[in-house]
């Protein structure tokens, strides 16, 4: 077998490992669908009367619940990445990982089978939020093309914070920091355009939100559900996208090659 | 195993220090071929260090080092393909059943699928977790069956070289007991062991050749018996009911080393039945019986503590053992 297909195994039988995890584990992935939901319910129900009317213009005249579904549909996507980190963290300071080390496999693959099953895991979860969303009043409006490119872009962040959530699962000492460290990944949608649009925040904050990775790809998402013009915001997200899973990619790749800490 | 066979690790000048704190002090050693070898030293001696350098976890500062005939630094794929390790904490995947980690390890052994099936129930069967608890997760296992999983799982490669680092820290005598008769097998199919521990027992027990390693250096190398020869003979002791008895004993004994609060002395012997009879000879003929009488040659223990003679922790066995 050459090299890529023997690390194609490799990471093939990781993925299958991280995937049993999950069954076994299925508190993570409620995780991350019980947060965000918790969140869109609260939204939608308590304060969604006076954020729609606030929203005015901004919103373009849809509800509220249609402003903030793909939003939420993100979030969901940071708190999944939460779970990498945590299951990256526990392989680290468990004995296994020094097994694979000094067994004749693709050294990647660990780090592979984690990314690849943390998206898979992701996709699922989003799909039950969608369908919570859709239970409480969304209603899309996007065609078949619409859906693909959404899950798409989707996908595409979920491949990017997770590469960087692996990189803090790696960096962490503990496995209680694996779970505190990706709250940074938490606070981005909060900041994004994701509740209430950029323009009607304060002057500081507006900038931040106007700059940060979380709003063109809130944006964008949105505009494919709802079938509108999407822009250019779609370049600025993928590209930021693109550039997240690159340096989460080396990042991780230069944690991973330490040597293992002396114990 | 031919007699000419080439030695299963050949290390010389290895050097590792974290920092200011110096680990290997530069070591030379070779381990031949389908035999057990023991590093044996105190916690912190490096040991572990050792190991993980071995079996290419971590880079050595210097030095060279040949296992399975390949070199450590140039071709660690060929040396990770003829080894295999079980550390002193369990290397399991906790959230698999034990048939499950068995697996995992046929699948990164690229194990055909019969292959795999075949050999997972032989290994479940071989360490006694066949049944309910190959299909229970490895986390709920007890520590005796998590080591009895780790090493099965080692098994998985068929490794020609085998690290066991502490395999039975922290079991219970009967685990400990099974764990060496799996290790004595293991040695019977030609494969090498290199068993690092700090029991003193287990080395006397299992290994052909035992190093002692001490601050990062060797002390001591060679079988059971040649380090034994190392300290000096044994002695005979014998406890009394009073302090009169003691005082009338020592006097005929012409003993110095007395306990008066634990009514005992020792007197040096060299372990043979003629010094035995001597001092009861001595203690009839000033009519003095003693409550309890024991020989005590010397084990490794004896030269554990004299080569490693550390303070602190093991300062109390010394103190018993002199």
């Amino acid at each position: 077998m050459s090299t890529l297909s023997l690390a194609l195994h490799d990471s093939s039988t990781m993925l299958r490992r991280n995937l049993r995890h999950a069954t076994r584990n299925p508190s993570t992935l409620l995780g991350s669908v019980v947060m965000p939901c918790v969140l869109m319910l609260l939204f939608v129900f308590a304060f969604g009367g006076t954020m729609g009317n606030g929203l005015g213009g901004a919103a373009q005249g849809i509800d509220y619940v249609d402003y903030l579904a793909p939003g939420i549909f993100l979030l969901a996507l940071t708190v999944g990445a939460m779970g990498t980190s945590i299951a990256v963290a526990v392989d680290m300071t468990k004995g296994i990982i020094n097994r694979f080390r000094t067994m004749a496999i693709s050294r990647a693959s660990v780090l592979t089978g984690h990314v690849v099953g943390s998206v898979i895991q992701s996709m699922v979860s989003i799909v039950v939020v969608i369908g919570i969303a859709l239970a409480v009043g969304f209603r899309p409006t996007a065609g078949v093309l619409g859906w693909l490119a959404a899950f798409g872009l989707m996908a595409l962040v979920s491949f990017a914070l997770t590469w960087v959530a692996v990189g803090f699962g790696l960096l962490a000492k503990t496995v209680d920091s694996a779970s505190n460290m990706p709250m940074i990944l938490q606070v981005l949608p909060f900041l994004s355009s994701t509740f209430v649009p950029a323009e009607s925040m304060s002057s500081g904050l507006r900038w931040f939100s106007e700059n940060e990775p979380f709003t063109p790809i809130t944006d964008t998402l949105r505009n494919l559900l709802l079938d509108r013009p999407v822009g250019n915001d779609w370049i600025i997200g993928v590209a930021w996208c693109l550039g997240i899973a690159l340096v989460g990619y080396l990042w991780s790749k230069k944690l991973y090659k330490r040597d293992p800490r002396h114990t | 195993m031919t007699p000419t066979s080439p030695p299963a690790i050949t290390a010389t000048g290895l050097r590792k220090s974290y920092g200011d704190k110096l680990v290997l002090d530069g070591i030379d050693f070779e381990v031949p071929a389908g035999r057990i070898w023991s590093l044996l030293g105190p916690n912190g001696a490096g040991k572990t260090t050792l190991v993980q350098i071995l079996s290419t976890l971590i880079r050595p500062d210097a030095g060279t080092v040949q296992v399975a005939g390949h070199d450590l630094l140039r071709e660690p794929e060929a040396v990770r393909r003829a080894i295999g390790v079980t550390g002193q904490f369990a290397a399991v995947d906790e959230l698999l059943t034990g048939e499950e980690n068995l697996l995992l390890m046929c699948d990164l052994h690229r194990l055909p699928r019969q292959e795999s099936r075949r050999l997972t129930a032989e290994l479940l069967d071989r360490f006694e977790l066949a049944g309910d608890d190959a299909k229970k997760l490895a986390g709920t296992y007890s520590g005796g069956m998590r080591r009895k999983l780790d090493l099965a799982m080692t098994l998985v490669g068929g490794p020609r070289i085998i690290f066991l680092d502490e395999p039975t820290t922290g079991l219970d005598p009967r685990s400990r007991r099974t764990m060496w008769d799996i290790i004595r097998d293991l040695v019977g199919d030609g494969v090498t062991i290199f068993l690092t521990t700090q029991y003193l027992e287990e080395a006397d027990e299992l290994a052909d050749r035992i190093a002692v390693l001490h601050h990062g250096r060797f002390v001591a190398e060679g079988t059971a018996t040649e380090l034994k020869r190392l300290v000096p003979g044994g002695d005979i002791r014998l406890t009394f009911d009073s302090p009169e008895q003691l005082a009338t004993a020592a006097e005929a004994l012409g003993a110095s080393d007395i306990d008066e609060e634990a009514l005992s002395l020792r007197v040096p012997s060299e372990g043979d039945m003629g010094s035995m009879r001597r001092v009861i000879d001595r203690l009839d003929r000033v009519s003095v019986t003693a409550s309890s009488l024991s020989m005590h040659s010397p084990d490794l223990d004896d030269v554990f503590l004299t080569l490693t003679s550390q303070p602190a922790t093991t300062g109390e066995k010394q103190e018993a053992a002199r």
